[in-house]
C-alpha cells in the first residue's frame, strides 16, 4: 500500500513539475509579460493545505484546473491527498461522494459553470441526498470569465443549487472571507456548494472576519433609507454604491448575504421593518438566485419597495469583465444608479 | 448469522445455489407486496449476489460501518429487491422489516438507500454513477492506507452513460487494483437488446484499453463465478479488475428469460405459481438447457 500511496504523489509530481508544463507556462509568461503569480488573492489551495496539516480527512481534487483554482498549492504540500480527475467533473464529484462515505472530507474545485450545472445531478444525488461531506468549490463564477463566453459564464448556479434540499450554499466576497468559509466548512454537516470569484476580488474584509458564521449574514453598514443585500463579488460594489449615496444624504444598510442557504431570514425581516426599501445585488440571473430567495421572504413577510438586480434573465455578453460589469450595472456606478431608481431619487 | 464474515469463506456450491434461489423467490414475494418490481434484471445477477455476499465480501453485519469492510456499490440500483433479502438473511436487520417494502415511509424502495438501510454502502438509482462512487471509495482506501476492496455491479445498459467511462479512465490511470467492477451482461435494456439500442461491445477490449484486467465468465455458472472472485488479486497497485458476467435477463423463469416484458411487472395467479415452482426447481445445468 505504501508504494501505491507514494505513486499518487509521483503522478502529481510528474504532472505539475513536468518539463512540458513548465515550458508552456514560461512561454505564456514571456508572450504576455504578466507576472507568474497572477492571482495573489486566490488563497484556496494555500488555506486548504493549512487546514489539512492538522486534519488528515481533508483531500482536494480538481478537474484539470489546478492552476486556475490554485489548488496546485495544496498539491505541492500534500501530494498524497490531491487527486486530479482530468476533465471529468461529474466523475470527480461523484467520486468525492464515495471518498466522503469512507470518512474523508473532499474539497473539489472547478469552474462554477461546470461544478454547479454540468455536475448538478452528481451534487444532488451523490452528495446532498446522502448528506456526504463534499465541498464543491465553484470558482470563476458569474460573468468573471468575460470573453471566454457563455459556456464559461455561470449565472444559473445559485438557482440550480437552491432547489437541492440539504445543500448549504455559500458565496465568498473576498479572499479573507473565503478563509473563514473554508475554516467553518470542515466540520459542517452535509454537502456544501461554495461559490467563488475569479481570485482577483477586491478586498471587503481587511482580515479574516472573526465573527463569521455560516447562515448568519454580515451587516457591514447601517442605514435606514435603503438596504442593499448583496452576495459574492457584489458586496464590494454595493459598499461602494452605499458610499456614493451617503454623499447625497441617503443612508444605506449593506448586508453581505454570504450564505444563500440556509438563508438568514431574520436579517431580511429586520431590514424590511427598519429601512424603506430593499435591493438585492448579485452576479447571477435575477431568477432563482439571491434576489428570488429574498423575494420569497418578503412576499410572505412584508410589503416594501423591492427590486432584484442582477443579470436580467439573459445569456450574458462576452467582453472584458470590467466592461461587462459596467454593461450589466454590476459595478459601483451601476448599483448606485439602480438604487436611485428604486428610491426614485434623481442623481 | 451475526459473526464477522471472514474474507474468502469456503461455502459449498450447493449452498450458494440455494441462496441464489432464495434471492429469486424473495424477489417474487416482495414484488407481490409492492405490486411492481424489477424481476428480470434481479434474476440475472442472483448467482453473482449470492457468491459476493455469502462467500466473498469482507463484511460484518453486526458492524455495518466497519471502516475496514469491503464496499459494494449496486450501480444497477433497480436490482435492490434482490439485495434486501440477502442483507436481512446475513443479519443486517430483521427479515420482517422487508414486509414494509415500498410502503409509505418504508426504508425499502425500488432503489437502495444508504441513509435508511444498514449494509447499503451507497445509495443508487440514477444509472452511470456507481463506478465513480466505487472509484472514490477505492481512492479513499489508498489515501487512508486501508486494504479493503470495492466492488461495483453495473448493468450493461448503463454502460451507455459517459460517466462510466470517466470513472473507468480514472481507475486505470490510478491503477486501482482494489476496485473490482462486475458487469451483469444480461443483453437487454428497457427498449430492447443492448446491441440494438446502443451497442456496448466489444466490452473486454474496451475495458482493457482503459487499463483494466478483464475476466469474462458465465454469470450463472456458480463454479466459474466462485473461482473468478477467489482468484482476484488483493488491493494494491496494479490494474483495476473487471468481471464481465454473461447472464440471461429473467434467468430462472422460462417465460421471463430474454423477454422484454418483465423488466418491471407484477405476477398474479397461475403466472406467479409457475414462476415460483420453476425457481424452486433450481437452475438446470447448461448442457440440459441446450438439449
Amino acid at each position: 500500500m505504501m508504494g501505491a500511496v507514494d505513486n499518487i504523489g509521483q503522478d502529481q509530481s510528474t504532472l505539475f513539475r513536468g518539463n512540458e508544463t513548465e515550458l508552456r507556462l514560461k512561454d505564456e509568461k514571456s508572450v504576455r509579460g504578466t507576472p507568474a503569480k497572477s492571482m495573489p488573492a486566490f488563497i484556496l489551495g494555500e488555506e486548504l493545505a493549512d487546514l489539512a496539516e492538522s486534519d488528515p480527512r481533508i483531500v482536494v481534487a480538481t478537474a484539470d484546473l489546478a492552476n486556475s483554482s490554485r489548488t496546485r498549492d495544496f498539491a505541492n504540500r500534500h501530494p498524497d491527498r490531491f487527486i486530479d480527475f482530468g476533465i471529468a467533473e461529474r466523475n470527480m464529484i461523484t467520486a468525492a461522494a464515495g471518498m466522503a462515505s469512507c470518512g474523508l472530507v473532499p474539497y473539489v474545485a472547478t469552474f462554477a459553470s461546470f461544478a454547479g450545472i454540468l455536475a448538478a445531478e452528481a451534487i444532488k444525488t451523490d452528495c446532498a441526498y446522502p448528506r456526504m461531506k463534499v465541498r464543491v468549490l465553484g470558482h470563476h463564477s458569474g460573468i468573471s470569465m468575460g470573453f471566454y463566453g457563455t459556456s464559461h459564464h455561470s449565472t444559473e448556479d445559485i438557482g440550480m443549487m437552491r432547489t437541492i434540499a440539504d445543500l448549504t450554499i455559500v458565496c465568498a466576497a473576498d479572499a479573507n472571507q473565503l478563509r473563514a468559509i473554508l475554516r467553518a466548512s470542515v466540520d459542517h454537516p452535509g454537502a456544501m456548494y461554495i461559490r467563488l470569484g475569479r481570485g482577483r476580488d477586491a478586498e471587503v474584509y481587511s482580515e479574516v472576519p472573526s465573527d463569521f458564521a455560516l447562515g448568519k449574514a454580515s451587516t457591514l453598514r447601517e442605514g435606514t433609507d435603503l438596504t442593499i443585500i448583496a452576495t459574492g463579488s457584489q458586496v464590494h460594489a454595493s459598499l461602494a454604491a452605499a458610499d456614493r449615496l451617503a454623499g447625497e444624504g441617503i443612508t444605506v444598510r449593506v448586508i453581505d448575504m454570504h450564505t444563500i442557504k440556509p438563508l438568514d431570514v431574520d436579517v431580511i425581516r429586520t431590514a424590511a421593518r427598519e429601512t424603506k426599501a430593499i435591493l438585492t445585488v448579485e452576479e447571477h440571473n435575477i431568477i432563482g438566485g439571491l434576489g428570488s430567495a429574498v423575494a420569497e421572504v418578503l412576499v410572505e413577510e412584508a410589503r416594501i419597495p423591492f427590486r432584484r438586480h442582477g443579470v436580467m434573465d439573459e445569456f450574458s455578453l462576452i467582453g472584458p469583465p470590467a466592461a461587462l460589469y459596467a454593461h450589466y450595472r454590476l459595478d459601483a456606478d451601476g448599483v448606485t444608479a439602480v438604487a436611485r431608481e428604486l428610491l426614485d431619487v434623481r442623481s | 448469522m451475526t459473526d464477522k464474515l471472514d474474507d474468502r469463506r469456503n461455502m459449498s456450491q450447493s449452498y450458494l445455489a440455494d441462496r441464489a434461489k432464495f434471492v429469486r423467490l424473495e424477489t417474487l414475494r416482495l414484488t407481490r407486496i409492492a405490486g411492481a418490481g424489477h424481476y428480470s434484471s434481479t434474476f440475472s445477477c442472483a448467482e453473482l449476489l449470492a457468491v459476493l455476499y455469502y462467500a466473498h465480501l469482507r463484511i460484518d453485519p453486526a458492524n455495518p460501518q466497519w471502516p475496514d469492510r469491503d464496499r459494494f456499490v449496486l450501480s444497477k440500483g433497480h436490482a435492490a429487491i434482490g439485495l434486501y433479502p440477502v442483507l436481512a438473511d446475513l443479519g443486517f436487520y430483521p427479515p420482517s422489516k422487508l414486509d414494509d417494502f415500498t410502503r409509505l415511509g418504508s426504508a425499502f424502495g425500488d432503489h437502495p438507500d444508504m441513509k435508511k438501510i444498514p449494509g447499503i454502502d451507497f445509495s443508487s438509482g440514477s444509472l452511470g454513477h456507481g463506478l465513480s462512487v466505487a472509484l472514490g471509495m477505492a481512492l479513499a482506501g489508498r489515501v487512508a492506507k486501508r486494504d479493503y476492496r470495492v466492488y461495483c455491479m453495473l448493468g450493461d445498459g448503463e454502460l451507455n452513460e459517459g460517466q462510466v467511462w470517466e470513472a473507468a479512465m480514472a481507475a486505470g490511470h490510478y491503477k486501482l487494483q482494489g476496485l473490482v467492477g462486475i458487469v451483469d451482461r444480461n443483453q437487454l435494456s428497457i427498449d430492447g437488446p443492448t446491441e440494438k439500442v446502443m451497442s456496448v461491445e466489444p466490452l473486454e477490449d474496451r475495458f482493457r484499453a482503459f487499463g483494466w484486467e478483464v475476466h469474462r465468465i458465465d454469470g450463472h455458472d456458480l463454479a466459474a463465478v466462485m473461482e473468478t472472485f477467489s482468484g482476484l488479486k488483493p488491493a494494491g497497485e496494479g490494474k483495476p479488475q473487471m468481471i464481465i458476467a454473461d447472464t440471461i435477463k429473467g434467468k430462472g423463469v422460462k417465460y421471463m428469460e430474454l423477454s422484454l416484458d418483465w423488466h418491471v411487472g407484477n405476477l398474479v395467479g397461475a403466472d406467479y405459481d409457475d414462476a415460483w415452482s420453476e425457481i424452486e426447481a433450481g437452475l438446470q445445468p447448461r448442457v440440459e438447457e441446450n438439449a
